[in-house]
């Protein structure tokens, strides 16, 4: 493989990565914080395609189509939490992944009814349908950089809210003793619904911006949730650090590994879950 | 030391045990040694590293340095249930039984232990557990011991936390153990039911080697042969309890404050 | 599992007069139901098997396992690639040909997976599911997203599962065949300590128990009766395709022990039976007017799992047994 090739990959990579990380870090974060697995977090990613597509169509732009759409799954994300997964924090998890395999069901049809069963496309936007060139017959497009960009600039700020204000001072208190932490007066409740909104919304946005490269179709939040947890089973539950590094091996394993070994491709990702399984069960950066 | 421990071969022993949690050190250079008809205490304030020592012991934890011999095996870093299965049973100071069982099918599985098949060997699939006679003994005596008899049929959540120490006792009694761990086998007991617990543990002394994990004094200089004091993960004296007693270093960490406490106490 | 429930272990009358009275209503339905249901009261069958088998890893052990029906796809798989074109194979060779593919798979997957705990091995079944999933998906030699077909049905001798109404009474003895297995394994001194496990696996360890060999083995046998649920699930149809190994089967399987009331086998029975005849009920809604309510049965499926989840969640026998009266309590251990 040339220098160019390999770049063109690394990139792809590192944007596959990046774009898992935004999901397994809400994933990952609810987790650790509320106990609460939730199944139906590819439905977000799926709302937020969607969402991403009407919109655009809608409004006309694809930046307002972002914002709005992003107000709107958060803002139902909200809605979910306050009337029915709020009651399941203390559940059994056998409940939790029931209910929201039951929810998956649920957003499923109510996608079919309000956008159909078609697959669409979204395009790019003007502005970022460029491409650089790399070689006389071998470019890079502008967008697939711009996604992994604001994924990074995502990634930054989740990290300074959590580890650098007092907001995330009390949910980094709230995951580590509930009790405690609403003795000091702190409003748990308030905490939870924060929590739950960001991971909504950082599927909801991975959702919305790869809508234009991976197309807006049924059932795309169900494959994205596989990828997912085998992120936060390598990464180590609770761990957003070990979901950064862990989607980011995800990505490059699966893209270089479907370049080099084209028939085991889709297994190779599993192959690193069981190796890692086998020499630390609780994940590589388990809290 | 006195010279009867040094020349008796002690069933368990811990050498430069240590347990360390990022850099704090749980347990730090910890040794003591375990002898059959032997009641060993180790007492501490809370915080002292005494739990960790029996989860080390135990094999619940894995030490970061020192080594650990039962019955001349070195069993450094064993798992529990190969420690359980060369005859060492520990109870919990934190209840730790099957709360949805009744106190029989406790003791029962609990005795069960000792002969059970590979879960891969198909003819324990068909046989009937409830007619194991060997089992059913074993965890008869047990429950006698732990006089239990009259609860057998009561779901173990839903009896009284004297009860259940009982049982805590019972099914480490089941496995028929050499060596008995017991953390804080007193916690939270009535007086009637602590005395009954501290004659118990004077009859199993005889032929088991024991360490015992409390807080109460009195049971303590009742029963121990020898004592062993923590404080901050580090031993501070070890002893036959009379000469523990005198040591001012102890009086102050330590027992200072406890046998003000006690009223009329024993000598 | 973060809370113990207190299983049905013991089953009360009331339940065993359930039991008793449905196993012979299946035993006499052939002579009073349609070919149309009497084949969809076969396909309820081979599921009861197939949830069943999910139970003891679930209700009895303790392990939820959202990938269990990998095993239960291979084994039809198996039996669809040894199955001739021109003739059928002999179903003293391909039966445990079959069952014993979907339990060595269990096996080599078991042991990766049986040493995570709590979400993580919900996590790692789902995952390594959809592993197989795709591996079939991907590759037309193993039949690809179209599958593959069965030209026959396995060939046992004198019995002619050929016959519909051989086949029915087949599968009917092979469904009395595990529930009793599977009962007598309950009360044995593996099945104590698998429920030992579920209640408190430290504890177990600390009395001695190997459990992670337990559970290994538990997934193991689990997985291999689900391949026989598989294998006749393939033979019934004539036909597998992915679907059976994926995400949504492993889903539809824990309903089921849900929906029954988990631990018992016997649950798993009700609730395979009146899972599916639930769902044929959502897909055959009528019409409201122009809005096709069957064609959206997934809506419906979803909502009743949510009011399941949030009113019931010890399913359908522990109503009956609430209602009957009956103890759920466990009195004397070892009887039935």
């Amino acid at each position: 493989m040339d220098f160019v090739n390999f770049l063109i990959q690394l990139l792809n990579s590192v944007q596959y990565g990046l774009l898992l990380f935004m999901l397994a870090a809400g994933l990952t974060l609810i987790f650790g914080i509320m106990g609460v697995v939730n199944l139906a977090h590819g439905s977000f990613y799926m709302l937020g395609a969607y969402l991403a597509w009407s919109l655009a169509a809608q409004l006309g732009s694809f930046t307002l189509a972002i914002v709005v759409g992003t107000a709107l799954s958060v803002g139902f994300g909200l809605l979910l939490e306050r009337l029915l997964f709020r009651y399941f924090y203390q559940r059994d998890h056998l409940d939790q992944v029931l209910l929201t395999f039951g929810l998956i069901y649920v957003f499923e049809e109510l996608r079919s009814m309000v956008w159909g069963d078609d697959v669409h496309g979204l395009p790019v936007p003007d502005l970022l349908a460029a491409s650089i060139p790399l070689t006389d017959n071998l470019s890079y497009p502008v967008y697939r950089l711009f996604m992994s960009g604001v994924c990074l600039v995502l990634a930054l700020g989740l990290y300074l809210l959590i580890s650098k204000t007092r907001l995330g001072m009390k949910i980094r208190a709230g995951a580590f003793n509930r009790e405690m932490t609403e003795s000091l007066g702190i409003n748990i409740r308030l905490i939870h619904s924060v929590v739950f909104a960001l991971g909504i919304g950082l599927a909801s946005i991975a959702g919305m911006i790869a809508a234009p490269v991976s197309s807006v179709y049924p059932n795309m939040g169900s494959q994205v949730l596989i990828m997912c947890f085998v992120v936060v089973v390598i990464g180590g539950i609770g761990s957003v650090r070990g979901a950064l590094i862990a989607a980011l091996l995800v990505g490059l394993v699966d893209t270089f590994g479907k370049v080099l070994l084209p028939q085991a491709s889709g297994m190779l990702v599993y192959v690193l879950m069981a190796a890692v399984l086998l020499y630390k069960p609780e994940g590589l950066f388990k809290q | 030391m006195s010279d009867h421990s040094m020349q008796r071969q002690s069933l368990m022993s811990a050498r430069g045990l240590t347990k360390r949690f990022g850099g704090l050190a749980a347990v730090n250079d910890v040794s003591l040694d375990l002898w059959l008809g032997h009641i060993h205490a180790v007492i501490g304030p809370n915080g002292a590293g005494k739990s960790t020592l029996t989860n080390l012991l135990s094999g619940d934890l894995p030490p970061t340095s020192g080594t650990i011999t039962l019955d001349g095996h070195n069993i450094t870093g064993w798992t529990p249930e190969k420690i359980s299965g060369h005859r060492l049973g520990r109870s919990y100071q934190k209840t730790n039984i099957f709360t949805t069982f009744s106190v029989w099918d406790n003791v029962r599985l609990a005795a069960q232990s000792r002969v059970q098949p590979s879960p891969f060997n198909p003819l324990g699939w068909f046989r009937s557990a409830a007619k194991m006679t060997a089992v059913n003994q074993r965890a008869e005596r047990a429950i006698e011991l732990a006089g239990l008899q009259n609860r057998r049929h009561a779901m173990a959540g839903a009896t009284s936390h004297g009860e259940q120490r009982q049982l805590e006792i019972a099914m480490t009694l089941a496995t028929e153990p050499l060596v008995l761990l017991l953390d804080e086998p007193l916690a939270g007991m009535g007086q009637a039911e602590a005395e009954s617990m501290v004659q118990l543990l004077l009859r199993l002394k005889k032929d088991h080697a024991m360490m015992l994990v409390e807080h109460d004094i009195d049971a303590i200089f009742t029963l121990a042969d020898h004592l062993t004091v923590m404080v901050n993960g580090q031993v501070i004296a070890s002893d036959v309890p009379a000469v523990v007693r005198a040591d001012a270093g102890v009086q102050a960490a330590y027992l200072g404050e406890e046998t003000h406490e006690t009223v009329g106490e024993e000598h | 599992m973060s809370t113990p429930q207190i299983h049905l272990e013991t089953l009360p009358r009331s339940i065993q007069l359930v039991m008793t009275l449905g196993f012979l209503a299946l035993a006499a339905f052939p002579f009073v139901g349609s070919d149309f249901y009497s084949a969809m009261v076969v396909r309820m069958m081979i599921l009861a098997i197939f949830a069943m088998s999910l139970d003891l890893l679930q209700g009895v052990t303790g392990l939820v396992s959202l990938g269990h029906a990998a095993y239960f796809g291979l084994a039809g798989y198996v039996l669809a690639f040894i199955t001739p074109q021109n003739e059928a194979i002999s179903l003293y060779t391909s039966l445990p040909l079959a069952v014993g593919g979907a339990a060595l798979a269990a096996l080599v997957i078991g042991f990766l997976v049986v040493r995570t705990h709590g979400i993580y091995f919900i996590m790692v079944t789902m995952a390594f599911a959809q592993m197989v999933f795709f591996i079939f998906f991907d590759n037309k030699a193993l039949g690809g997203s179209d599958g593959l077909f069965l030209n026959f049905r396995p060939d046992a001798g004198v019995i002619d599962l050929e016959n519909k109404q051989v086949f029915y009474y087949f599968t009917l003895g092979c469904l009395l065949a595990v529930y009793g297995f599977l009962r007598r394994l309950l009360w044995s001194p593996f099945g104590r300590a698998l429920s030992g496990i579920r209640v408190n696996e430290h504890r177990m360890r600390a009395l001695g128990f190997n459990t992670f060999s337990h559970k290994l083995a538990a997934f193991t046998l689990a997985g291999a009766l689900a391949g026989l649920a598989g294998y006749l699930w393939a033979a019934q149809s004539g036909f597998v395709n992915p679907e059976l190994m994926g995400f949504h089967m492993s889903a539809h399987a824990i309903m089921m022990v849900i929906l029954g009331g988990m631990g018992n086998f016997a649950g798993a029975i009700v609730g395979a039976l009146s899972f599916e005849y639930l769902l044929h009920i959502f897909k055959d809604l009528p019409d409201v007017g122009e809005f096709k309510t069957g064609k959206h049965w997934q809506m419906w499926m979803g909502l009743f799992i949510v009011a399941l989840i949030i009113f019931a969640p010890k399913g359908i026998l522990g109503v009956i047994s609430r209602t009957f009266g009956g103890s759920a309590e466990r009195k004397e251990s070892g009887h039935e």
